[in-house]
């Protein structure tokens, strides 16, 4: 028969080329910057890493999931079975009943995709995805035959001479297209580059971390003595080239992007598919997804040494993002956006110098005044001048160190920061503040790019916690509070940081306060992005509302999904314009639960949600609710008990 | 037209001192001649720099793209001045470009004053900006109070001050402040006798004369904010020669108290 020889020839070509494409694309990689990885220990752990954290990402989309699992898993274990079967000619019902099943089972599979492919959505990319389906089921359903065929389960002469040479011409072609598309096309950059790509990326992820429940969030640190930032593709680490080259461009990122929904250019899927022209060198002439709001498709171009501002990407795209995360919780590939976007941040601001609108005046007062406001650094505790509020530098020793953070220059947020002391106060929690002390975080800073600032205000948060003893510090900023936690460690700071939210939680459930039931209409809670997804904490703010009697009634996107108020990141000092506003948008979420009352847990997301013009629900942050709610004992002795009576004397 | 590969620009750059910190930084007067400077000349203008000034503060300069900062060692106790006079009569200048005043140590705002008397060279204060250089004249637009703008004809060299009018100085980055270097040389270093004995304090805010506004309409409190105020018993004096010229200013010196 014709196909004894060609077929072994056939998967022999497509083999190689696969070997060949997948050298060169690995070369590809090899242009970006070294990064120690894991080798053997990393391979070792991909199964796992695919089976359990990727699966767990994926399988919030149920059919897809299970499509994914039976077309994947199909295809994996039936190139395990055909090399044997038809490369080396082993007969066994060993291995074509099991080939039979695994075609079968891919072929189902493949028909998932390919309904789901008659009728994308918007988020989906089209261009060659369109034609994947088709190819798996060619690829399926040609081998499945062909095995059946073969396996002698069927008749003798069950087709007859002219129906034999009519299915081997139509099996023929149905494995030529198949082959070429899951294995040529796998090493070449057609869409089943995602396989071979993605496993690496899982196996050399940059934040191995993330794997096995475990979570990885702060910025890597920038040498200030070498390179600072990404200007051209090969800035990257290798890793992080070959994490773009794992995206499927299933766009779950566009979808939850706030930046994107708000009309502002940025699609972080297009981003990622930038930096894949990038490494690769080319335009994005091909791209068939959405495009950055505004902007056309087809303009772009770049190779590994060409600066990928202005010629690839356009910096406003790169101002756009809040850095909410949303699209790196959404990746089912795990593909890590921010910390891409941050980069190339660096580079502007730390090389040209070009932090677009307000970005220098905030960076220049950061570096004279400790804050980003450019405010009398020794005027940090005005906001408490009649708090008598017991400082570090009296005490040395506390149990809580209260990180007040900027707020104290913001109005808005001292409302916060004082309700916050009355719960400590009535909690008799034994604590002090840093006072004028205290210097920003350096969150705005990192996140505008400019590292050798944040640094520099690290290092002198980092002295000045050193001289005092305290067991943890608490902080009403979710910002501070990711900084502290997450991203002072590389200097040498590590503490117990506690969010305000979990703090508070805790003096509740050790019944140091106690609360009266909430008076309002319905509320709903907006989880911060720097609290939730950067930290995990969705739990305590929620159990905190419900010490208060309060049935959370969730918005849509709540808890990981939450959607950004568009405060993160510096965006508000960046200021990209968009179509809408993302506050206003948060804050129709809220209204399509009726919310009175949107319960916040941070004082950007307060700035931003009340920014949002009335009638609009009331913006409180969880401080606030408690500090209302706190039940007060009537015995505390008023000082007008101890105060001696005047007597009239004659 | 700009920058010209031609024109030779030296900018005079000082330590600024925060206003609210205290902290070095570049002084803001200074930054935008700066500015000027590399819309002129580009990275090819020079930036100069007497005494041992804080490097952090120089170093915001080099941020704004400057491959390099000459800085004329003189001792903290030297006259800015000759070391100045001797530096530009070395190295060939066709503008000289300086803040009004420095925002510390004497702020006398005399620097380009003194420069132009020893070098002969006319004085523009208060630029926002010049326009174009054609044979061998600069047309200079000096900023007036009030948003008004004067174009003069300056021939070259010359030395100018920037008013805060004139654009904003851009933002400076840690990559370039990092690579540029700090040239030094040594300049004529005269001690500053007169200044060695002043005693130094820290400066009271003085009390503001309040600005009573008796506007009844808008369009005169309007007025009020913008308009130049007219004819405060000053005289224009047109004709006459220069000692007439000169004698009046005299007589309005005298009358007015300042010279004795």
């Amino acid at each position: 028969m014709l196909l004894d020889w060609l077929l072994p020839t056939l998967l022999i070509a497509a083999l190689a080329l696969l070997a060949i494409g997948a050298i060169r694309r690995i070369n590809l990689w090899r242009a970006g910057q070294p990064e120690a990885v894991k080798l053997i220990a990393g391979l070792m752990a991909m199964p796992r890493r695919y089976l359990v954290d990727l699966h767990h990402v994926v399988e919030r989309d149920k059919v897809m999931s299970n499509t994914h699992v039976a077309t994947a898993g199909g295809f994996v274990l039936s190139m395990l079975l055909i090399i044997p079967v038809y490369l080396f000619g082993l007969e066994s019902r060993w291995l074509t009943i099991p080939l039979l099943i695994a075609t079968a089972a891919m072929f189902t599979g493949a028909i998932f995709v390919y309904r789901r492919r008659r009728n994308p959505p918007a988020r989906l990319s089209k261009g060659p995805w369109m034609r994947l389906p088709k190819n798996l089921l060619a690829f399926s359903g040609s081998f499945f035959l062909l095995t059946l065929l073969t396996s002698g389960l069927l008749p003798e002469n069950f087709l007859g001479v002219w129906g034999g040479w009519v299915l081997t011409a139509i099996l023929l072609v149905g494995i030529a297209s198949g082959l070429s598309e899951l294995l040529f096309g796998m090493g070449w950059g057609g869409p089943m580059k995602h396989a071979f790509a993605g496993a690496l990326h899982l196996a050399f992820h940059r934040r191995p971390e993330r794997f096995g429940g475990g979570r990885s969030t702060g910025l890597k640190p920038v040498n200030l003595d070498g390179a600072l930032g990404v200007a051209e593709p090969k800035d990257f680490k290798w890793n992080q080239l070959l994490g773009f080259d794992a995206c499927v461009q299933c766009g779950r990122c566009e979808a939850v992007c706030p930046a994107f929904a708000a009309g502002q250019p940025l699609n972080p899927k297009k981003l990622i598919q930038d930096m894949v022209v990038g490494l690769a060198g080319g335009t994005d002439a091909n791209y068939a997804g959405s495009p950055y709001p505004g902007t056309e498709v087809g303009k772009a171009h770049g190779n590994p040494h060409q600066p990928i501002v202005d010629g690839l990407v356009n910096a406003d795209t790169l101002w756009s993002c809040t850095t909410c995360r949303a699209c790196v919780e959404e990746c089912p590939m795990m593909i890590e956006h921010v910390d891409a976007i941050v980069d190339m941040r660096r580079h502007i601001t730390l090389e040209r110098g070009e932090t677009p609108n307000k970005g220098a005046e905030v960076l220049d007062n950061l570096i004279a005044t400790d804050n980003p406001g450019g405010y009398d650094p020794g005027s940090r505790m005005n906001w408490a001048a009649d708090l008598d509020l017991p400082l570090m530098a009296d005490k040395q020793e506390a149990e809580v160190l209260f990180w007040v953070s900027d707020g104290c220059f913001d109005m808005r947020s001292q409302r916060i920061l004082r309700a916050f002391v009355s719960i400590l106060k009535a909690a008799n929690v034994d604590f002090a503040v840093l006072g004028n002390e205290e210097c920003d975080s350096g969150d705005v800073a990192r996140r505008l790019g400019d590292d050798a600032t944040f640094q520099s205000l690290a290092k002198h948060n980092i002295a000045t916690l050193s001289q005092y003893r305290f067991k943890r510090i608490v902080t009403t900023d979710p910002h501070a509070f990711h900084v502290i936690n997450n991203e002072y460690g590389d200097f040498g700071g590590h503490y117990e940081v506690l969010h305000h939210s979990t703090f508070i939680n805790e003096l509740v459930e050790q019944g140091r306060i106690q609360l009266d039931r909430f008076k309002g209409g319905t509320v709903t809670y907006h989880d911060p992005c720097y609290l939730g997804r950067y930290n995990g904490e969705y739990e305590s703010p929620r159990a905190l509302l419900k010490a208060l009697g309060i049935e959370v009634s969730e918005m849509e996107r709540s808890g990981y999904r939450s959607r950004c108020c568009g405060g993160g990141g510096g965006a508000p000092i960046t200021d990209i314009p968009g179509e809408h506003r993302i506050a206003d948008m948060r804050v129709d979420d809220a209204r399509q639960v009726d919310a009175e009352t949107i319960a916040v847990a941070c004082q950007q997301c307060t700035a931003m949600l009340e920014g949002v013009v009335e009638p609009r629900p009331e913006i409180r942050d969880l401080a606030e609710l408690v500090a209302d709610g706190l039940v007060v004992e009537a015995a505390e002795p008023g000082p007008a008990k101890t105060r001696p009576a005047v007597e009239e004397v004659h | 037209m700009w920058p010209d590969p031609n024109l030779k620009v030296a900018t005079l750059v000082s330590v600024g001192q925060h206003p609210k910190s205290g902290r070095a930084r570049r002084a803001e007067q200074d930054a935008r001649a700066v500015e000027l400077g590399l819309k002129m000349a580009g990275t090819r203008s020079r930036l100069v720099n007497v005494g041992a000034g804080d490097e952090t503060g120089l170093r915001q300069y080099l941020g704004m793209g400057l491959p390099e900062l000459m800085q004329v060692k003189a001792g903290t106790e030297a006259d800015a001045v000759p070391a100045l006079v001797e530096h530009l009569k070395t190295h060939p200048t066709d503008i000289v470009l300086t803040g009004i005043r420095a925002e510390q140590g004497e702020a006398s705002g005399m620097v380009p004053y003194l420069l132009g008397e020893q070098l002969g060279w006319p004085v523009v204060s208060r630029i926002a900006d010049i326009q174009k250089i054609e044979d061998g004249k600069a047309d200079v637009l000096q900023a007036l109070p009030r948003g008004q703008r004067r174009l003069l004809r300056v021939p070259l060299p010359f030395i100018a001050t920037v008013d805060n009018a004139a654009p904003e100085a851009r933002q400076y980055a840690y990559g370039p402040a990092r690579r540029g270097q700090l040239a030094e040389t040594n300049g004529t270093a005269i001690v500053d006798e007169a200044r060695l004995e002043w005693q130094e304090t820290p400066a009271k805010p003085r009390p503001k004369r309040l600005n009573v506004v008796k506007a009844k309409s808008a369009a005169d409190r309007f007025k009020a904010a913008t308009a130049k105020p007219q004819g405060q018993g000053g005289q224009v004096i047109r004709d006459g020669t220069d000692r007439e010229k000169a004698e009046a200013i005299m007589e309005l010196l005298i009358s007015e108290g300042v010279v004795r």
